[in-house]
């Protein structure tokens, strides 16, 4: 039994291209570090994991020639949210640590709705309706990915959801001022 | 791919990475002698001829100096600082288009590490990942003022990226591409170069610049007066040379990338004609890569003035105060570049490049009003005893 599933594994690496292997690297970084991200005791830990993890997917997204979406992976998740993240994580930090909050009860409810949400993607992804269509190599373009066409598309089919985000993060933006304005009696930080 | 092209594209991406190091090297000892110039002194002169051996007499020093990790430090997060700070110092040149191309047979091989679509996007990337070596530095040397340089660093950074891409955005509007090579490409003629096209661009793109280099006037997440030693309090031996060589290295890149962004990189004026004159008497292939090196030569010289420039603000304006610098990131920088995106655009609807001349001759118009309408203060003659 052991024999055969070892034979298989070894008959499957020798199928692989490069890319292949660049693909299994790249993922079990990705997995390591994003379990590195729940397991981390300390947030920021946590936080460097997780940049860790996007820069992972961003090697992801250049596999598959999207460098534009590689790119504003980077600069949007790990250069900008994260750092601000990092950032908040380091203020908070300056108190004690706190574990209470870690009681059984949460982690079981954790442990309960992480295992509903695993199973209903595992469900949705194994949906005959879902499913991804294979790939023709014969009419498939290497340039898919690439800025240009990604422009174009979103210029011209897919312009009124494109606008309506950036509408959404226009009404994020004044949310925020809204929420981080001082009152005229407020006190002077 | 043949293995010649690909020895000589090594063989670039070596000297590209090989020229970072050395020119960083030799900004430390220009940032003295400059300094010196600047305040009549005469700087390092002792090691080697005029002092020229300084940067590895430092080196040197740098090394054998006691590597100090302290008690409460996360120990494995002190390291990484340094090393992550240097990584990203050193991969942004790898986009930099140096010249033209260099022809030998059939082949034409670019004087660039790796030529990308979005060449931009990457170093804007890379940038926005250099504050990382400076937080995690700071956080990881448990140490008030330490903490307190790391997220001056990081607020300071977030704050002028913002401007820093919206300025870019203009120049992203003008050529059409996101290639460092095209944008390049698209200032050919003297007067086509992007300093005469974005003049306000410039000005918003190289203060967001020394802002993001942590350089003076903008250096709070190291200011002395208030931090003792900001981030690198703690560091010493060569961590702490680590960090003070990534900012040379941020800063040669950053004088590299407004080169080429607002000065036509390798192009000169008259550069057709030379071209032209040099293949006819030197023959195609001599003559083309004569002047591909005149170009690399032209390039580097504006780079070289670039840092000088740097090293001159340094010695000549004093440090803003923290509010004052985050005051000017995001109420004046922000809205101008948008109004100058605004006008950048409504200029090329009409085909014409020149339209965010208008905000620039309004500015100048309206502070040189205020400077005649404000009253003459009396000079004071001085008392002498």
């Amino acid at each position: 039994m052991t024999t055969i599933i070892m034979t298989e594994t070894l008959n499957f690496f020798k199928t692989l291209t490069p890319t292949g292997y660049l693909f299994l690297f790249l993922t079990a970084l990705t997995l390591f570090s994003a379990i590195g991200v729940v397991t981390a005791r300390n947030p920021i830990y946590s936080v460097l994991a997780l940049i860790a993890t996007f820069f992972c997917l961003s090697g992801h997204y250049i596999l598959l020639n999207a460098q534009f979406l590689a790119a504003v992976n980077i600069i949007v998740y790990a250069g900008a949210i994260m750092v601000l993240f990092l950032f908040t994580i380091m203020f908070l930090n300056l108190r004690k640590e706190d574990e209470e909050s870690k009681t059984n009860l949460t982690k079981m409810v954790s442990v309960v709705v992480g295992g509903l949400l695993m199973i209903m993607l595992i469900t949705i992804f194994r949906a005959k309706s879902a499913q991804v269509p294979m790939v023709n190599s014969a009419s498939f373009s290497n340039k898919t990915g690439l800025v240009e066409n990604l422009g174009q598309l979103l210029y011209s089919d897919y312009i009124l959801p494109f606008e309506l985000a950036s509408i959404l993060f226009i009404v994020a933006m004044v949310g925020a001022v809204m929420l981080g304005k001082r009152e005229a009696g407020d006190r002077h930080f | 791919m043949d293995l010649t092209v690909l020895l000589v594209k090594g063989l670039i991406i070596l000297v590209i990475f090989a020229i970072t190091l050395g020119i960083a090297a030799y900004s430390t000892y220009a940032e003295r002698k400059v300094a010196a110039f600047l305040q009549d002194r005469i700087g390092p002169n002792r090691a080697g001829p005029w002092g020229l051996m300084q940067p590895l007499a430092d080196a040197g020093k740098m090394f054998f100096k006691e590597d100090f990790i302290p008690a409460q430090a996360s120990k494995w997060l002190f390291i990484l600082g340094p090393c992550l700070a240097m990584l990203t110092a050193l991969m942004s040149s790898a986009v930099i288009p140096f010249g033209d191309t260099i022809k030998f047979d059939n082949y034409a091989i670019p004087v660039q590490a790796i030529e990308i679509n979005i060449g931009v996007l990457y170093i804007f990337g890379v940038v926005s990942l250099g504050v990382y070596g400076i937080m995690v530095g700071g956080w990881a040397s448990n140490n008030k003022f330490s903490l307190l340089g790391a997220i001056r660093a990081a607020s300071q950074n977030i704050s002028y990226e913002i401007a820093l891409g919206l300025s870019l955005i203009a120049i992203l509007m003008m050529s059409g591409s996101l290639s460092l090579k095209a944008i390049i490409d698209e200032q050919a003629t003297f007067f086509e170069w992007n300093i005469f096209t974005q003049p306000l661009g410039f000005v918003i793109f190289l203060t967001c610049a020394f802002a993001e280099c942590n350089r003076t006037p903008f250096d709070l997440p190291e200011c002395e007066t208030e931090l003792v030693g900001g981030y690198h309090t703690e560091y010493s031996s060569m961590k702490l040379g680590f960090y003070l060589f990534a900012e040379y290295i941020n800063m040669f890149v950053s004088s590299a990338f407004i080169s080429a962004l607002y000065f036509g990189g390798f192009h000169y004026p008259f550069m057709n004609e030379i071209s032209q004159a040099l293949e006819k008497s030197l023959g195609a292939i001599t003559g083309h890569n004569v002047a591909t090196a005149i170009g690399v030569v032209g390039y580097f010289g504006k780079i070289f003035f670039f840092i000088f420039f740097f090293m001159w603000v340094r010695w000549t304006l004093p440090r803003f105060r923290y509010d004052q610098l985050m005051n000017l990131g995001w109420k004046t920088f922000i809205p101008l570049a948008i109004l100058n995106v605004v006008l950048t655009g409504a200029g090329l609807l009409y085909n014409f490049k020149y339209a965010t001349w208008l905000i620039a001759i309004v500015m100048i118009v309206l502070a040189v009003s205020t400077m005649t309408r404000t009253p003459k203060r009396e000079v004071m003659p001085q008392r002498t005893v």
